[in-house]
């Protein structure tokens, strides 16, 4: 196996599981409680390592779980205190965590094989180098193992859940009402979100998983409105951005996961600016494109109001807009057949026009 | 213990690290109300990390680690990134969480980028810049600190003379407006500000658990008044607090980043707040439930 | 002093007091992002009177006021507020928002949030003083709650809640209020309470605009009432306009619970 080979299909093992969570915090909008367990998950590591000894993948997996885990809990027990918001909560438990990581890797910095370097960027550089060897049989790079089994834990819970996450996600309220437990899905999704992280952060480290999480979901959000196509995408976006940043990073020799991680931002920015549907651009054309169709249809309806017949001016003098702008939508209003102008200055509502406005009246209420 | 306090009188380079981190403290706690009272604290996170790659862009340009430029970089990303955060949740069917998130990984990463390209390697512990990840008190020198009250003392003026319309803009923007507050530049100049408390801690704390510094002194003076005025002093107070323990703890031994020390004395204090706050601390409302209990009884007999 | 003041006060008053309409909207449409919420709406409000807006939920009653305050950009048409727009007639406004719009956890007191109703007037910097403390001490005492004047306002009643917003929107002293639900989730007696506020600042010739959900003492407590649904429905006196027919185009089908009709 080529390095280049380990090095991308590490990446596509936590792109995966991270774009169909991701997705799902993203549309329940708990992004931000991904990003508190992305960094609670550290502490968890270290006492792992203080455990076990040697980086034993299972120890600290279970020990970050538990730690992803008691961040949510300790999230929702703040908030439920009355006392502090939700936002706030999440701010105090995260980075107190996160600092009790930092501070028990520095002081026993010794004891523990784990620096600050790998906690921020992670060591995918390094994944090629690091195989399981089991009795002396070398059975592949490590981290194909670990991240294996975090994306069929990620995937198996998605697929298995499937219609559960969806009710749950678009409708707490029938989610409740069919029997599912909202609070029980919640848990089950912090449980995945923690074992994820974890799974990833040996390769890009606890803080750029978050873009991996966040970044690639909130792109298909931009591009689609079905949640299996939005799980999809995500896992396009997200493996275009591992790839592009991959071969980026050897060119310049810098980060690999921070290069990744720039890539999945630069692949937002493109849909935020070109998406067909939710883009910028076409929200620019569509808004424009409204208010033509507004001032048109405005018109229908007041000249309705003024009577079959009314003239330019009384029109102008009614709707207070300036000439240009009535002279304008009459003649996109007679380009498409809704009045007629028998004389100069007059105007009268064709029969094609009164369906138009009441169309549009009665597509508001 | 007794000796770390006696250095702080003596021990020059120590004062002037307790200094800065006192500076840091009161201007974060301070503006962290505003933050926290308007749900915008997770917003002092992201612009946190979004100061990385302007720390570097800088450094990049002017090739010099002059703090001031250093942090004039960091200020300009913070601000982008404020703008794009406002710019995505108003014009895209994109929600607030997801846009911090985006914004605080993505920076994040290209700081990194930055960091290692500067560096040279895959190494970015070279550069010398990567002290702003975490924070390196004891980096602090005189310069530093007049540089750090300079702005702070700004910030804090800023706050003292505009409080009315802040305190207005965080409580119901919506009336503000109605009387001819500008509220859309209230809110761009308290968003700066916060950048501002930002920028100066980031080279203590760094850019990780800066949004600490804005939201745990808050969330724990909250819990001992009920005005905000009250609120923005104790909470400044708690932030010089855990700034000054933070950075002391941190000098005693080696290898103790300081961030992360700073950061687990404010959750102390938070946590200490929350049992015995003279308002909301679950000690004294147990009590007060007891006592109205035991006066409604006495009431009935 | 006191005396010279308040005499001071009502010749401004009446100076400032134009004939026009206190409220005119001409061919409001407002749209957030692509969807319509208003359109079309044209109606006026004349003097010293009680205006209900009714309609359902989503109908945007709101979205009307915050138009008329220029909080909103109209996609097209306008309102005028005493001939004017509204920035040059704002200090003649007193504003009453949805109770649900702010947090009321806030760390301040009653009496406090009664004095932001007096920061429009004291304009940038200064800071509100004992005169301030005094007019907002009054206004409570007008909604009849005085004795929480330094209670946080968490620890107050939704009704008492809303007693709060109407001090303040008494503390701007105003020609024209616009109130938005100032009656929900409140008991009998506050609504009591809140009606004869009402009643009283029209006895003073002032125009109240209330968006009101209960369907039921629209014909009691108003003169006008402005029926919405995106479209203007109808709008004009409470006995000639507020009828079945229109009420159910409001609000589709059959409204059952329209009391006495
Ligand atoms: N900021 C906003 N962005 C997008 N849509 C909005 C916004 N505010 C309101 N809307 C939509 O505009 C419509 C009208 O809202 P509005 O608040 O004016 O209704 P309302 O009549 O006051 O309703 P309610 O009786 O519930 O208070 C609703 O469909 C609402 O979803
Ligand atoms: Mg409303």
């Amino acid at each position: 196996m080529s390095a280049d080979f380990i090095v991308i299909t590490t990446a596509i093992l936590v792109v995966v599981p991270c774009a169909l969570l991701g997705t799902l915090l993203v549309l329940r909008q708990m992004a931000m409680i991904g990003d508190a367990i992305s960094h609670a998950v550290l502490p968890g590591i270290v006492f792992a390592f203080f455990i076990s000894e040697s980086l034993g993948a299972l120890t600290s997996l279970v020990g970050a779980a538990v730690f992803g885990l008691l961040c949510a809990l300790l999230i929702e027990a703040l908030k439920n205190t009355g006392r502090v918001k939700e936002d706030s909560s999440i701010g105090i438990v995260f980075t107190a965590l996160f600092a009790l990581g930092v501070f028990l890797i520095s002081r026993f910095a010794g004891s523990v094989h784990l620096d600050l370097q790998h906690v921020l960027y992670g060591e995918i550089a390094f994944s090629p180098l690091n195989s399981l060897i089991i009795g002396g049989v070398n059975l592949g790079p490590m981290s194909f193992w670990t991240l294996g089994i975090v994306t069929v834990v990620a995937v198996s819970f998605v697929l298995l859940f499937y219609k559960e996450l969806k009710i749950a996600t678009f409708d707490a309220g029938l989610a409740a009402a069919v029997g599912l437990s909202p609070v029980l899905v919640h848990y089950l999704l912090m449980g995945a979100v923690s074992i994820t992280v974890v799974g990833a952060f040996d390769s890009v480290g606890a803080i750029l998983v978050v873009a991996f999480l966040i970044a690639p979901a909130a792109t298909a959000y931009l591009l689609t409105e079905q949640l299996w196509r939005m799980m999809a995408l995500a896992v396009g976006a997200g493996t275009l951005s591992a790839v592009s940043g991959y071969f980026l990073a050897a060119l310049f020799d810098v980060s690999i996961s921070g290069m990744m991680a720039t890539m999945t931002g630069v692949l937002f920015l493109l849909a935020l600016l070109f998406s067909p549907s939710h883009g910028l651009a076409a929200a620019f054309l569509r808004r424009s494109e409204n208010r033509r169709v507004f001032s048109r249809d405005l018109l229908l309806s007041r000249i309705g109001t003024l009577g079959e017949k009314t003239t330019e001016e009384t029109l102008a003098r009614s709707l207070g807009w300036e000439e240009g702008k009535v002279s304008r939508s009459l003649e996109d209003a007679l380009r498409e057949g809704f009045i007629v102008r028998p004389s100069s200055g007059e105007v009268a509502v064709t029969r094609k026009g009164c369906d138009a406005a009441r169309e549009r009246t009665e597509s508001l209420a | 213990m007794l000796e770390l306090v006696a250095a702080l009188f003596t021990d020059y380079t120590l004062r002037n690290v307790a200094l800065g981190c006192a500076v840091l403290g009161v201007v974060s706690g301070a503006l962290g109300c505003f933050a926290v009272l308007r749900r915008q604290g997770l917003l002092g996170d992201a612009l946190a990390h979004a100061t990385l790659p302007g720390v570097c862009v800088a450094f990049l340009l002017s090739g010099t680690r002059a703090p001031f430029v250093l942090l004039l970089g960091a200020a300009l990303t913070a601000s982008l990134g404020a703008l794009l955060i406002i710019a995505v949740v108003n014009t895209t069917r994109i929600k607030y969480d997801a846009a911090l998130g985006i914004v605080l990984s993505v920076f994040f990463g290209a700081g990194t980028v930055l960091l290692t390209y500067i560096a040279g390697s895959g190494n970015s512990g070279q550069s010398g810049l990567d002290r702003f990840i975490f924070g390196q008190a004891a980096t602090i020198v005189r310069g530093d600190v007049v540089t750090m009250g300079i702005l702070a003392a700004a910030a804090l003026l800023v706050v003292f003379v505009l409080f009315k319309e802040f305190k207005i803009l965080s409580f119901d923007p919506e009336f503000a407006a109605s009387m001819g507050f500008p509220v859309g530049k209230l809110n761009v100049l308290l968003t700066a500000l916060i950048v501002v408390a930002i920028v100066i801690g980031i080279q203590t704390v760094g850019v990780i658990l800066m949004a600490a510094m804005l939201i745990t002194p808050a969330a724990a003076a909250r819990q001992w008044t009920d005005k905000l005025s009250g609120m923005v002093f104790i909470s400044g107070f708690f932030g010089a607090l855990s700034g000054v323990s933070g950075a002391m703890v941190s000098a005693s031994g080696s290898n103790l980043p300081t961030g992360p020390i700073i950061v687990l004395s404010a959750t102390g204090i938070f946590l200490l707040s929350l049992v015995f706050g003279a308002r909301h601390g679950f000690l004294w409302s147990r009590m007060r439930e007891r006592r109205n209990r035991r006066a409604a009884l006495g009431g009935s007999t | 002093m006191r005396q010279v003041e308040m005499e001071e006060r009502k010749n401004r008053k009446l100076e400032a007091l134009p004939d026009e309409t206190p409220l005119e909207v001409s061919g409001l449409t407002v749209a957030y992002r692509d969807k319509p919420v208003l359109w079309d709406v044209s109606f006026e409000v004349p003097d010293g009177e009680l205006v209900a807006i009714v309609g359902p939920n989503g109908a945007g009653k709101t979205t009307l006021l915050k138009a008329v305050m220029g909080m909103i950009e109209p996609a097209a048409g306008r309102a005028l507020v005493y001939g004017k727009p509204f920035e040059k007639a704002r200090h003649l406004v007193g504003y009453v928002p949805q109770r649900g719009s702010v947090d009321w956890d806030f760390p301040t007191s009653a009496l406090d949030i009664v004095q932001m109703g007096l920061y429009g007037k004291l304009g940038w910097f200064r800071r509100p003083g004992r005169k301030e403390r005094e007019t907002a001490m009054e206004c409570l005492e007008k909604v009849g709650i005085a004795s929480f004047a330094d209670r946080q306002i968490s620890q107050l009643s939704g009704g008492q809640q809303q007693r709060v917003f109407l001090a303040r929107a008494l503390a701007q002293d105003a020609n024209l209020y616009l109130t938005d639900e100032p009656f929900a989730a409140v008991d009998y007696k506050t609504e009591r309470a809140i009606v004869e506020l009402l009643r009283e600042l029209k006895s003073q010739g002032k125009t109240v605009i209330v968006v009101h959900h209960d369907l039921g003492t629209v014909p009691e407590y108003f003169d006008r009432v402005v029926i919405l649904n995106k479209n203007l429905v109808a709008e004009g006196p409470v006995e000639k306009v507020f009828n079945k027919e229109n009420l159910s185009e409001a609000y589709g089908g059959n409204v059952s619970y329209l009391a006495g009709s």
